[in-house]
């Protein structure tokens, strides 16, 4: 039973045969442990830099749309939008769990859509833009890292995935 | 005076990057001497804080707008601090790549706010 769920890890200890009980115990608590840990690691940093784009998108969008809205409409709103899938993808790191990793990364792919489209009209037809957004030029007045932090957001969402291992697949690898 | 302000905060905040940076790239989170670099960081931004608001005191004003001004005044004391936290809870190398890359922002940070200073003050 408990030799049916062992999953094989990188760092598979010398187990000790400890009663069964806390060993299944202690896996429940690692798969758990593995399902949050979209927040941890290199995942850690992209939470950071996701907090601090969520902040500057956010904060220049409130002050573009209260002092001179009807300048670039467009280009504002749009800057609010980004910053709000950026505060989505920073709190589903921050929070962690599958759910909040699927989430995550539908936003990704959202976030990464938007500086592609944006940035290819800010080029094409840039009288729509007459006023820059965070993602306006594939984000080069932010070094690029608009178009940069999603790509390496679904790059560890799914290497996140993959280190969470099926119990099912794993059944049965053990003599 | 604030020009020179910024240009030490700038230079600060490169040098922790870069020394963050070479400890995650040597897979070492971030030790003592790396906290007290960010204060020292922190201080100086703190400093450029107090001389901001003794400049708008004596009737300076930002080319670009006050509340912009405010904000990244404010923003550039945060960042250290805040990345010094997130490090503290991630003790490995990404914990030192977090730090490197607020070092980064603030000098960034530091750029815009010359921008928004503007020419023409002391």
């Amino acid at each position: 039973m408990a030799e049916d769920m062992t999953r094989q890890t990188a760092k598979a200890e010398p187990v000790t045969q400890a009663e069964p009980k806390a060993e299944e115990a202690a896996q429940a608590e690692q798969t758990q442990k593995q399902a949050r840990s979209i927040g941890t690691g290199p995942g850690r940093l992209l939470l950071s830099l996701y907090g601090v784009f969520t902040v500057a998108a956010l904060s220049r969008s409130i002050v573009q749309i209260s002092t001179k809205f009807h300048d670039a409409p467009l280009a504002y709103v749009l800057s609010g939008v980004a910053g709000l899938v950026y505060a989505v993808i920073t709190i589903a790191l921050w929070r962690g769990g599958e759910a909040a990793r699927r989430l995550a990364l539908v936003c990704c792919s959202v976030e990464l859509a938007g500086v592609i489209a944006v940035g290819v009209l800010s080029i094409a037809d840039s009288a729509a833009f007459p006023d820059a957004t965070v993602w306006s030029d594939f984000g080069d007045g932010y070094g690029f890292l608009p178009l940069l932090l999603p790509v390496a957001g679904l790059l560890w969402l799914r290497r996140a995935a993959r280190g969470t291992p099926a119990p099912s697949r794993q059944t049965g690898t053990e003599a | 005076m604030l020009d020179a302000v910024i240009i030490i905060v700038t230079v600060t905040a490169l040098l922790l990057a870069a020394w963050c940076g070479f400890a995650a790239y040597r897979d070492s989170a971030t030790k003592d001497w790396h906290f007290a670099g960010m204060a020292v960081v922190t201080l100086v931004t703190l400093v450029q804080l107090v001389i901001s608001l003794v400049q708008l005191g004596h009737g300076d004003r930002p080319e670009q707008g006050m509340a912009v001004f405010l904000a990244y005044l404010l923003g550039a004391a945060c960042t250290i601090p805040a990345a010094a936290f997130m490090s503290l809870a991630e003790r490995t190398r990404w914990g030192s790549a977090i730090v490197a890359a607020g070092g980064v922002i603030l000098a960034v940070l530091e750029l815009r706010l010359h921008e928004i200073w503007g020419n023409g003050h002391g």
